[in-house]
């Protein structure tokens, strides 16, 4: 090719011709930028320099030609390029825009396209000259008008402009030049704003650019109907035809007759590709000759791919490739030709050997997608040798791991050994950016395909052995929870771990692995006098120095467990414990881990001690969480195989003959969180401390059955809520529960979000609406009921969220909030949640407009001293107009301004609605400056119907009032004097009388 | 769609971004260092694609790059695009830089950002491909320096004097002046090294 960037000759030709012709300015950028001789100070201070310079120039009295405007404002582009921050020009660009000379114009759009984004307040501005120039009929002027709206694509432009694009694209007298850009334009427009853009009636025009002369035009409509089509398949459905038979002329076409969108001899690569992209959007076309003719276009690709080279040069057999890749796409796309199929996949083997690069990176990438489909699985499967050398031998990372991508979705039982030797073989010489993943994907390999559990644990094993640094917790917490699960493999598994503990250097994962599987499965390898107990115990703590503090906590619960299964050792054991460097650790948990474990050893009766110390029960069965693990880290696609094969999900949870079985045992019984030793049952978020271990020795000596729940009830109904309908209602280390919550008149829904925030899911997942006291009398009745109908589902999977709705009605007021509990397993243990529901009797309220007369005139009617309730409370924030106006209409009422005489006061007005009868309610806020104000009246008592409501109303005051304070809008010398005055009416066609409480 | 298009030289110094997605200034400089950091570390003859940076989106993403001598030109697409097809259409970039600016070089990109701008543009739009054949983005672009040019009148004139200079026929003169053992002294300039 010519194309050039060829050397430094050229380069200086260049330079003799440039320095001449630009300023100082850039020339020393360049020198800067090309040599790095300026330090970064220097070209910081040049370029302010320039800026000033500029500036002043912009600012100037002296008119800039044309010239000079171009020049400056391609030196702020280079600045801004350079990465420094241009904050002037914006106007003048704007300004340039309505200019008839082209050249301003032209760059006043390219300033605004590179430096203007959606949220400017210019947008007016340049919607204006946009608006001018696309009706200006001038092509140039339309063209740049439609690229500075696909540049910016802001909501404002989609408001101006979604109505006038459509047009423009389809009306016969546009050029086909602005066609082309109306087309994108569009489709950004549509991508930013959907729903400003409406196609329907442009629908089949659209689609019948596929048909335009222009070939150009037809580039630029078909990335518009594919992304229309992807979202409204049905309306677009008519472009599977055209499409064909666009592509069919195009492939059947002798390369010469397309003339300039041919491409080093293939008819126009480009389209092709799109529309065979197009044609992936929807399934095979039903029309028999519309497929047959689509049919035979595909046969015409493959065949051309044998056909010999027209030219030598890279750019032909990438383009011609590129339709071919395309080709395969939509053939593997359609899975329904079992010998398309199988052509395709040969076609791929064929370029799995070729010698560019580029072709077997993307061989391998295709052959993924091939490897799903039921037709040709078999015959990806007979790559395998090429595959695993490509792994092998391959220079470059990216086609190495797209190797062992492909060797991951080939895998099945047949070939599971060999290829799970190959990826671990090549763990040992893999790139670092690759290592995680790939244990990952042989973690999961070796546990879906095992049928064997020894080749299970030995695979796992060597992983650790091989790649310890990258085997993440979850790894090893699986392969213990298999063993611990499967009685047939722990002997093997201690045979093999004591084995592997032999190498002088073991890695600190397999210390862990080997505590854990010898502290519970060790007594069954003891009757071999080489494995013996005590040789057991002096193996592992011989580790026990070089491993970090969770390691060595993990040990020493070994070591109980060893004074358990093997009475013999207790005395070395105990020795071990008493030490200074074990009882006397400056680590607190293995300090007392020392302690308590010398003590259970010492004072236990050996019965007491068994039962304490039993094996670990079986864990529940879930979806691993490895496997969760690789999805969060490849994104959603990455492991689809695993998730469409139903049938491996029971071999996935450790064991498809006891699945079932055991999930049942699992939900009944409640394990004795006491012999978790390693918290796995409420496994660890990933990364964070063992969530358990704190806990763990208080569970170890309390009474069998009475583990405390490990989340206590969490109190307060946050007064946050007394203002506020939506939001957290609490959050801890597993669960979330967010609320959204709407009242009107006397009703109210209420729904609850529970978000799982674990990667496990819940296990019998209840949750209970309770109302407490005198609420139990139906004076507020909480009807949860669930949006589908069904109860809440006892499952919550790992990070999913489920909602539910609690219908509330308030029959009469109230002061106590209704109780939410929330009761699941999180791994074994039970969770128990109680909370308040945000629900007061301000929800209620009716907000009141009413005149400045009119409130004076009802304020002094209730003037009796059972009518009012004042509170005064000092401010311990500075205080905020605004926050508390949000405040007051937060509570419900409605805030009447204008009304108080004094500016300073506010006053507020609303009637609570309940069932039997509505509270009509004046409240009055004085905030005052002066410290000292009179102490409310202590409250009097009545026994009367109303005294509920008048306490209820008081206790939100005061309840509303600490949040007024809490939230920051008082200051600090203020004082806030709040009056309530209140009447009641009941519900009844006679008012029965306004009424006082103390 | 194409997310974003970076041509920065071997330095990682940037020579175009145009980026079709919203990022703050901040980030847009960081996707550039991020991604020469990816490109710059390859060696050559490896493969042209490779997984985007975590800036720009992570494995959703894959760069599609070409090294021409001083300069990388990167394409940075979601996984609706062909490989091959990019691949392509920076050639087809490259070629039509090739063709305006005679031989181009670092520098025309530095001298010329509008310019650059401008053809880009004939080619891509909103991150999607409006045209792909060069005769046609050439006749565009020469339409719109004939109007530049019309315009420029007295003031462009000496831009119109070097261009005469440059274009002018002189035979006896090889294309390319080898000039790399010639001491050339611009005496009003800083030396440079």
């Amino acid at each position: 090719s010519r194309a050039g960037f060829t050397g430094p000759e050229n380069l200086s030709r260049v330079n003799l011709v440039l320095v001449k012709h630009y300023s100082q300015t850039l020339y020393t950028l360049y020198i800067r930028s090309v040599y790095h001789n300026l330090s970064k100070e220097a070209e910081i201070k040049r370029i302010n320099k320039e800026l000033a310079n500029i500036r002043s120039k912009f600012k100037g009295d002296k008119a800039l030609d044309g010239y000079s405007k171009k020049k400056y404002v391609c030196k702020l582009l280079f600045i801004f390029l350079l990465g420094h921050d241009i904050d002037f020009g914006h106007m003048e660009a704007v300004n340039l825009l309505s200019s008839n000379k082209y050249t301003e114009k032209q760059i006043g759009y390219l300033f605004i396209s590179v430096l203007v984004n959606s949220n400017s307040e210019l947008i007016r501005l340049i919607n204006n000259a946009i608006k001018n120039d696309l009706s200006s009929r001038n092509p140039t002027f339309m063209c740049l008008a439609l690229h500075c709206i696909a540049n910016v694509g802001s909501r404002e432009m989609a408001e101006a402009f979604a109505g006038e694009i459509p047009r423009i694209l389809v009306a016969g007298d546009t050029m086909d030049s602005v066609k082309q850009s109306a087309a994108l334009c569009l489709l950004r427009l549509y991508k930013a704003s959907p729903d400003l853009v409406l196609m329907g009636e442009w629908t089949s025009r659209v689609v019948h650019l596929l048909n335009d002369q222009h070939m150009g035009v037809v580039t630029a409509a078909i990335s518009l109907i594919t992304c229309l089509s992807s979202k409204n398949p049905d309306e677009f459905k008519t472009c599977v035809s055209l499409a064909v038979s666009r592509l069919s002329r195009i492939v059947s076409s002798a390369s010469t007759d397309l003339q300039d969108y041919t491409y080093y001899f293939v008819p126009a690569p480009w389209l092709s590709c799109k529309l065979l992209r197009l044609l992936q959007c929807y399934p095979p076309p039903e029309d028999g000759a519309v497929k047959g003719r689509l049919v035979e276009c595909l046969e015409t690709i493959l065949n051309k791919a044998q056909e010999p080279p027209k030219s030598k040069k890279v750019q032909h057999s990438n383009a011609k490739n590129a339709i071919l890749f395309e080709a395969i796409s939509l053939i593997i796309h359609y899975d329904s030709e079992p010998n398309l199929l199988v052509r395709a996949c040969n076609q791929l083997g064929q370029f799995l050997q070729h010698r560019e690069t580029n072709l077997r990176y993307l061989a391998l990438e295709s052959m993924c997608t091939l490897a799903s489909s039921e037709f040709s699985h078999e015959a990806v499967k007979t790559h395998i040798e090429t595959v695993i050398n490509a792994l092998k031998t391959e220079r470059d990372v990216s086609v190495r791991q797209r190797a062992a991508d492909l060797l991951y979705a080939m895998c099945d039982r047949s070939n599971a050994k060999q290829i799970v030797a190959e990826m671990l073989s090549y763990l040992e010489t893999a790139d670092y950016s690759i290592r995680e993943e790939m244990v990952l994907k042989v973690a999961i390999l070796a546990e879906k395909y095992a049928v064997d559990y020894s080749w299970y644990v030995d695979t796992i094993l060597n992983l650790i052995r091989i790649a310890g640094d990258y085997v993440s917790e979850e790894v090893w917490y699986r392969v213990i929870q298999i063993v611990i699960n499967r009685d047939d493999v722990q002997g093997y598994a201690a045979k093999t771990v004591f084995e592997a503990l032999q190498a002088p250097a073991c890695h600190e994962n397999m210390v862990k692995v080997g505590g854990y599987i010898l502290g519970e499965f060790g007594n069954l390898i003891a009757g071999d006098p080489r494995s013996s107990p005590l040789v057991q115990f002096n193996l592992l703590h011989s580790k026990f120095h070089l491993c970090s503090v969770p390691t060595r906590a993990l040990l020493l619960s070994a070591y109980i467990k060893f004074i358990n299964l093997f009475p013999e050792t207790k005395a070395t054991i105990q020795e071990v414990l008493r030490s200074d460097s074990q009882i006397r650790n400056s680590d607190v948990e293995l300090q007392q881990r020392a302690v308590e474990y010398l003590k259970l050893s010492s004072i236990a009766s050996t019965d007491v001690l068994a039962t304490v110390l039993e094996e670990m029960p079986p864990f529940p069965e879930r979806e691993s969480s490895i496997l969760a693990k690789l999805k969060k880290k490849k994104g959603p696609g990455a492991v689809s195989v695993e998730l469409e094969d139903g049938k491996e999900r029971g071999e996935l949870n450790g064991g498809a003959d006891r699945g079932g079985e055991a999930a049942i045992a699992a939900s009944n019984s409640t394990p004795s969180p006491s012999s978790d030793l390693l918290g796995l049952r409420s496994a660890a978020p990933v990364g964070g401390p063992a969530p358990s271990a704190g806990s763990l020795l208080v569970d170890v000596f309390s009474e069998a059955g009475s583990a405390p729940p490990s989340a206590a009830s969490e109190d307060p109904a946050p007064p946050l809520f007394v203002c506020k309908n939506n939001g957290v209602l609490f959050e801890n280390q597993l669960l979330q529960i967010g609320i959204k919550s709407e009242y009107r008149q006397n009703l109210g829904r209420m729904y609850l979000f529970y978000g799982n925030k674990t990667s496990v899911q819940f296990v019998s997942f209840t949750t209970t609406v309770s109302c407490p006291g005198e609420l139990q009398s139906h004076i507020l009745k909480c009807i949860p009921s669930l949006t589908h109908t069904k109860p809440v589902e006892p499952l919550v999977e790992g990070g999913a969220q489920v909602q539910q709705v609690i219908n509330i009605e308030c029959l009469t007021d109230f002061v106590d909030a209704p109780l939410l509990n929330i009761k699941f397993r999180y791994g074994g243990a039970l969770q128990n949640i109680t909370l308040k529901l945000p629900v007061t009797i301000n929800k209620f309220f009716q907000p009141t407009e009413m005149a400045a007369a009119d409130f004076f005139q009802r304020w002094k009617q209730l003037s009796q001293p059972q009518q009012e309730a004042q509170k005064i409370f000092k401010a311990s924030h500075g205080m905020d107009t605004e926050v508390l106006k949000a405040k007051l209409l937060g509570l419900g009422t409605a805030l009447l301004e204008n009304v108080d005489p004094n500016p300073e006061n506010y006053v507020c007005a609303g009637v609570i609605q309940t069932k039997i009868q509505q509270v009509g309610c004046l409240l009055r806020l004085e905030p005052n400056a002066q410290a000292q104000v009179a102490p409310p009246p202590p409250p009097t008592h009545t026994h009367t119907h109303t005294h509920l409501c008048a306490h209820a109303l008081d206790s939100h005051t005061a309840s509303v009032c600490p949040s007024l304070c809490g939230s920051h809008c008082i200051t600090h010398c203020t004082h806030l004097h709040v009056i309530t005055r209140y009447c009641i009416y009941v519900k009844d066609p006679h008012r029965v009388g306004s009424s006082k409480s103390h | 769609m194409i997310k974003a298009i970076l041509i920065f030289n071997n330095h990682g110094k940037p020579r175009l971004s145009k980026f079709y997605e919203h990022y703050s200034e901040d980030t847009e400089q960081q996707i550039i260092r991020e991604t020469f950091h990816l490109v710059s570390k390859r060696d050559e003859n490896v493969c042209n694609f490779l997984e985007g940076g975590m800036l720009i989106g992570g494995s959703e993403n894959e760069l599609i790059y070409r090294h021409y001598a001083t300069l990388y030109f990167v394409f940075c697409v979601d996984s609706s695009e062909s490989e091959l097809g990019i691949l392509d259409l920076i050639q087809v970039f490259v070629e039509t830089l090739d063709k305006c600016f005679e031989n181009v070089c670092e520098l025309d990109l530095i001298f010329h950002v509008d310019k650059v701008h401008n053809i880009l543009a004939e080619m891509v739009m909103g991150g999607m491909v409006l045209e792909t054949n060069m005769n046609e983005i050439i006749t565009q672009v020469d339409a719109q320096n004939k109007m530049e040019k019309s315009e420029a009148g007295i003031a462009g004139a000496p831009a119109r004097a070097v261009s005469a200079v440059k274009n002018m026929n002189l035979p006896e003169m090889p294309r390319n002046i080898n000039i790399g053992d010639i001491s050339i002294k611009v005496p009003n300039l800083p030396s440079f090294k």
